[in-house]
């Protein structure tokens, strides 16, 4: 019984990073009409933004030892961190928590880049063929991509967790099992809260707020909003932005968990894509239950009492588990009629 | 059943010239050695199929790459169990691809649009994930069903000693490997573009496009599309199985990435950089993406410097500098550059640049003959806000 | 490529003015084969030895890619009597005059393998067929070192793997023109094996968390043997997909299995997602029959250990070679490639820049290019000074035999590339084995 929660558990956070990234990818893809394959860039660019961000605080001075050389043969490097130098205590506080700051360069950056591809490339593909849209992004993929690797080779690159977040919570105990049942990373903890809060973030804004009502309202009838005179554009523009924010921001959060490297977008694409279709297309909620769903249906088929029986399940549960729902749901979990159906 | 409208005869001549010709018009362009040549057959073949789903319906299988892979299995399995001959290689290659074909197209093709794109996406990766690790008694997962010494080989034993060394595959003598290969692989491609063309022009074909531009109306008039949409698939499923037969019979080795959604995607893109729906695009799609992979991909910073040795030296080190990072190891920077510049400026691909250059000309021969040269089965077809 | 062919092609360009679509050096193609003994694809005649470097350069091993060819173009440069020698000078016995090979100038040809069994045999046809490599190396995966090692049997290229690790590439998929300098999973059991029952005790119990692939199979099956052998318990073994990225599901299972130690069979991008995550679920700061729960990862690679970070510290492992040794060879050649490129080389780099030496040492002892002969120089050959001791390559399965290296996370680094530390040197005696346990064929030298 422990083992299932635990299982559940995995699931429900595997299922909160699908969630986030087929969330920011339905925005574009399933509402907007964009077969957009950077998607996945644009989530391995948020991760490297908090790489990034990281080694900015930690640029060190380098002093060139004048006596002492390297094994190698090489002068020997003294290093010190500025932040450190500057701040002192401060600086090592900084240092220690990068990865949840570095949200704050993340969501600027990618709403910069999130608008500057839609106002530049994307916009031009609206009524292009979907196969266009296909090779356009894919190219600018591999472009990001080949830029990320310039910078920071091919190595994964670690991100530490911050110190009070290190470690496992007992969570067994606190409900009153016995010690030990039940432990999970703090970390894996704030990242489902994290991206809950980001899922929530998004349907409130778009149901509360008047932007939201209006780019609502452009999805389903995009020539009537135009004809009222509201500047719809503008608002798919700022629509892309947000989906970029999101894909990143689950990219900053997941890098300690997963060490990024520049083909991290590439590794999600496929999935993310099979999360969407499997949500349904056009629907925000579906593509979050598909998420969760996958998530959790991938954890239980992982577990040895299943694997025994059917040897290998858990390397092609996800895409088992989509063609049956794709064949009972013909529109997925909670997708629209006429969505890129034809 | 030969006979054919005169533009599609001369549409073919040239193809066929220019394929057989390939060894001396890519020899200045560092491409002609028997491993590609073989290669620019075999993709073309490949392309060429898939353009018979995905050009003539727009249904875009993203899991074609399934079927290019149990080709390549077939034919390995072939040459162990049985003989080294190519064409029975090939012959198994069709049935298995055929038989994987229809099995996967039947439940694909009950969901239309991205539905049926994500469905037979899930089943190649499915094939993928299940060849590289338990199937691997079958496939040999990460290391490749190869051939062995020890192979049955049953046909090829009753007639010849078993020898020291591994066999190749080998058409009544003729060694599979050389440029011999590349010419059987060759015209195994006229073959297959000649039917293509039939295809194309036959009322079945007329019967695909039809779907393509409304498949609901199709099935208003009281049309089942179904058995069309499968036997199309299945043709096309079968095209990419000779494709997976002929890389192993040229190169006896198959690997389980060769299903891996990267290579279907592969094929996508080749399709459309090239031109979608016409039948030569395909090909010169696939014959550029081959090129960089194998050609732009060698060129390292010493071969550099010697190109550019003319310039000045410090002029010669930053052009040096600048371009290794688009070659060598840079060489999916140009590559990904180079899509987003092809359907930038060339929307309907490639060919849709050749259309343009060859209106132009004969706009200044002869202003009335434009209407011709755009014939409909090229024209861009006019898209909706969901597109196709 | 030969300078010759080289210059040919660069007053074409000039004279064409059609500079980016010519290829330098558009080799003829020789297909002689066996005509005469002494005639062999690919004989530069006289002009100059070209070595083909396949190694990958995109994809996620590109880094460690990029490593083996800069110690390939050092080795070159050495060959040709360029720089400080390296370990030309260490080298026991050695042939090699810094004149190149035979007296013939030596050039070298590039591709990239991608990681992938089909990019890299096409490569490395490209560079047979048409640029006259006489002989291919590099790689950093057992998949695509025995996909290209069939090839180069084929081709009568002779082939020496870079960076593979399976039992089979030497074992049942071995080959006569292939040959391997790196160690392999039986060596890494038997080395490690001592060691883990001397730090951990007799009475464990372990857990194996096994990439899914050929590679995996071979290192599981090797590291459970040495370790049954000293009386461990094996609780489980667990396949798990190559490329799972994260592995919580396979994870949690094993905090309240019962077993102590942890066996990591993964390698690359798997083994620092997988060793990352294990320690962020407390692995380490558990207890499972009144023990410390242990993690050993049975490869490391300095370029993963930079990947994991923190986490690998502490944790025991082997690795073929490691640049804070200090023998004779292993310093000169620290000091000719830091001197080169500012940074110590990896593993993978030491592989490949003593192979190439190698390889041309026994062109010399041969006294010919002609493969079947220089494979003959190699087979059985015995030689030091190299880095890793006395060392053969042993003529039953082309396996290279040598000491073996134990090493751990190290505790406190003193720069990013000291992350290693030796923990012993694991004599060649104990980690042999005999050629036969593993099947396979060599196959002809005449082909």
């Amino acid at each position: 019984m422990d083992a299932v929660i635990l299982q559940v558990l995995n699931g429900l956070d595997k299922g909160g990073a699908y969630a986030l990234i087929a969330l920011g990818l339905t925005l574009v893809f399933g509402t907007l009409g964009v077969v957009n394959f950077a998607h996945g860039a644009l989530f391995m660019i948020g991760a490297f933004c908090a790489v990034t961000f990281r080694k900015i605080l930690t640029l060190e001075q380098v002093v060139l030892s004048e006596t002492e050389l390297s094994p190698w043969g090489t002068p020997l490097e003294i290093r010190t961190p500025f932040a450190q130098q500057w701040f002192g205590d401060f600086g090592n506080v900084l240092i220690d928590y990068s990865v949840p700051l570095s949200i704050l360069l993340a969501i600027p950056v990618m709403l910069l880049i999130g608008i500057v591809m839609e106002r530049g490339l994307i916009k031009h593909f609206y009524k292009r063929p979907h196969a266009e849209q296909i090779l356009v992004t894919f190219g600018l993929a591999i472009v990001l991509q080949e830029i990320v690797k310039a910078f920071f080779g091919a190595n994964p690159n670690p991100q530490p967790i911050p110190q009070v977040f290190l470690g496992a919570a007992d969570l067994g105990a606190m409900v009153g099992m016995a010690e030990h049942v039940i432990t999970y990373p703090k970390w894996r903890l704030v990242y489902l809260f994290f991206s809950l809060g980001v899922v929530a973030a998004v349907f409130a804004f778009l149901r509360f707020t008047t932007f939201g009502m209006v780019v609502r309202a452009g999805m389903s009838d995009r020539e009537t909003v135009s004809m009222l005179g509201i500047n719809i554009d503008k608002r798919f523009t700022i629509m892309f932005g947000i989906a970029a924010i999101v894909a990143g921001v689950a990219g900053v959060m997941y890098t300690p968990i997963l060490p990024p490297d520049y083909t991290l977008g590439m590794d999600f694409l496929v999935l993310t894509f099979i999360v969407v279709v499997v949500g349904g297309m056009g629907s925000l909620p579906g593509a979050v239950l598909a998420g969760f769903t996958l998530g959790v249906v991938q954890s239980l088929a992982s577990m040895t009492q299943v694997k025994d029986i059917i040897p290998g399940i858990d390397q092609i549960i996800i895409y088992l588990v989509a063609v049956v729902i794709l064949l009972v749901r013909p529109r997925g979990l909670l997708g629209k009629r006429g969505v890129m159906e034809n | 059943m030969f006979s054919m409208p005169k533009k599609d005869a001369i549409t073919f001549a040239l193809f066929a010239i220019v394929v057989l010709s390939m060894p001396i018009w890519l020899s200045p362009f560092g491409a002609s050695y028997p491993g590609l040549l073989q290669k620019f057959a075999i993709y073309a073949l490949l392309a060429v199929g898939y353009n018979i789903l995905f050009g003539l319906t727009g249904y875009l299988s993203f899991g074609h790459a399934a079927f290019l892979g149990v080709g390549s299995y077939a034919a390995v399995w072939s040459f162990k169990l049985l003989s080294m001959n190519p064409i029975l290689a090939i012959a198994f290659a069709m049935v298995f691809s055929g038989i994987f074909a229809l099995a996967i197209g039947y439940v694909s093709l009950r969901r239309s649009g991205i539905y049926f794109s994500i469905l037979t996406l899930a089943f190649a990766q499915m094939s993928y994930k299940l060849a590289y690790s338990v199937l691997s008694p079958i496939t040999h997962g990460e290391n490749g069903l190869q051939l062995t010494l020890q192979d049955p080989r049953v046909i090829d034993l009753m007639f010849m000693e078993r020898g020291v060394s591994l066999p190749t595959s080998s058409l009544f003598g003729i060694p599979m490997n050389g440029y011999e290969g590349f010419y059987f692989c060759a015209v195994i491609l006229l073959i297959g573009f000649f039917i293509a063309q039939k295809i194309t022009s036959s009322p079945f074909g007329m019967m695909l496009k039809g779907i393509k531009s409304n498949e609901d109306r199709m099935n208003y008039t009281g049309f089942n599309t179904k058995p069309y949409m499968l036997t199309a698939f299945v043709i096309s499923g079968i095209y990419a199985g000779i494709a997976g037969g002929l890389l192993s019979v040229t190169d006896p080795l198959a690997g389980a990435e060769r299903m891996q959604w990267t290579a279907s995607g592969e094929l996508v893109l080749m399709t459309i950089l090239g031109g979608v729906g016409t039948l030569i695009g395909p090909v010169i799609g696939a014959w550029i993406i081959k090129y960089f992979e194998n050609i732009f991909s060698a060129w390292n910073e010493s071969i550099l410097h010697n190109v550019f040795a003319f310039l000045p030296d410090n002029v010669e080190g930053i052009v040096v500098l600048i371009s290794s990072k688009f070659v060598g190891e840079g060489w999916h920077l140009t590559l990904g550059l180079m899509f987003v510049l092809v359907v930038v400026f060339l929307p309907g691909g490639i060919m849709e640049g050749v259309r343009r250059i060859a209106s132009w000309f004969s706009r200044r021969k002869d202003p009335t003959k434009d209407q011709e040269v755009t014939d409909p089965e090229n024209m861009p077809k006019p898209s909706s806000k969901k597109g196709e | 490529m030969s300078d010759q062919k080289k210059n040919i092609s660069r007053r074409k360009v000039i004279k064409t003015g059609a500079a980016g679509l010519v290829t330098a050096g558009v080799a003829p193609m020789v297909f002689t084969k066996g005509a005469w003994a002494q005639e062999f694809r690919n004989d530069p005649k006289g002009g100059d030895v070209v070595l083909g470097f396949n190694v990958p350069q995109t994809g996620p091993y590109s880094d460690e890619g990029a490593d083996e060819l800069r110690a390939y173009t050092l080795a070159v440069k050495h060959l040709n009597g360029e720089g400080d020698g390296g370990m030309l000078n260490t080298m026991q016995p050695s042939n090699l005059k810094g004149n190149g090979i035979l007296g013939q100038k030596v050039t070298y040809v590039t591709g990239d393998t991608q990681t992938k069994s089909d990019a890299a045999r096409d490569s490395a046809r490209r560079m047979i067929e048409r640029d006259g490599a006489l002989i291919i190396t590099g790689g950093s995966s057992s998949g695509v070192a025995v996909a290209v090692q069939a090839l180069c049997q084929e081709m009568g290229t002779i082939f020496m793997a870079g960076l593979t690790h399976s039992n089979d590439t030497t074992g049942k998929d071995k080959k006569r023109y292939g040959f391997r300098h790196f160690f392999n999973a039986y060596m890494s059991g038997a080395a490690l094996a001592p060691v883990l029952s001397a730090e951990y005790g007799n009475e464990r119990v372990a857990y194996h968390l096994t990439a899914d692939y050929n590679w995996g199979w071979t290192q599981q099956e090797s590291i459970q043997n040495a370790t049954e052998a000293l009386g461990w318990k094996t609780e489980k073994n667990v396949l798990t997909p190559v490329g799972a990225g994260d592995f919580s599901q396979y994870i949690t299972p094993i905090l309240n299995s019962g077993a102590d130690v942890v066996v990591l069979n993964h390698y690359g991008k798997d083994m620092v997602n997988s060793l990352t995550q294990a320690i962020q679920f407390g692995l380490r700061d558990r207890q499972a029959n009144g023990k410390n729960i242990e993690i050993v990862v049975p490869l490391f690679s300095r370029l993963m250990a930079q990947g994991a970070g923190e986490n690998i510290k502490g944790i025991l492992g082997t690795s073929n070679w490691n640049w804070s040794l200090e023998n004779a060879g292993s310093a000169a050649f620290v000091k000719s490639f830091g001197a080169e490129y500012g940074f110590p080389p990896s593993q993978a780099a030491h592989t490949c820049y003593v192979q190439t030496l190698l390889y041309a040492d026994a062109c010399e002892r041969a006294g010919t290019l002609y493969p079947p002969e220089v494979i003959k120089a190699l087979e059985g050959h015995t030689f030091d000074g190299m880095g890793n001791g006395p060392t053969e390559y042993r003529a039953e399965d082309h396996q290279c035999f040598k000491d073996v290296l134990v090493v751990r996370g190290n505790q406190n680094p003193t720069s990013q590339f000291d992350l290693l530390e030796v923990v012993q040197e694991v004599p060649r005696s104990q980690v042999e084995y005999d050629a036969s346990i593993f099947g396979g064929e060599l196959g002809p030298y005449e082909v």
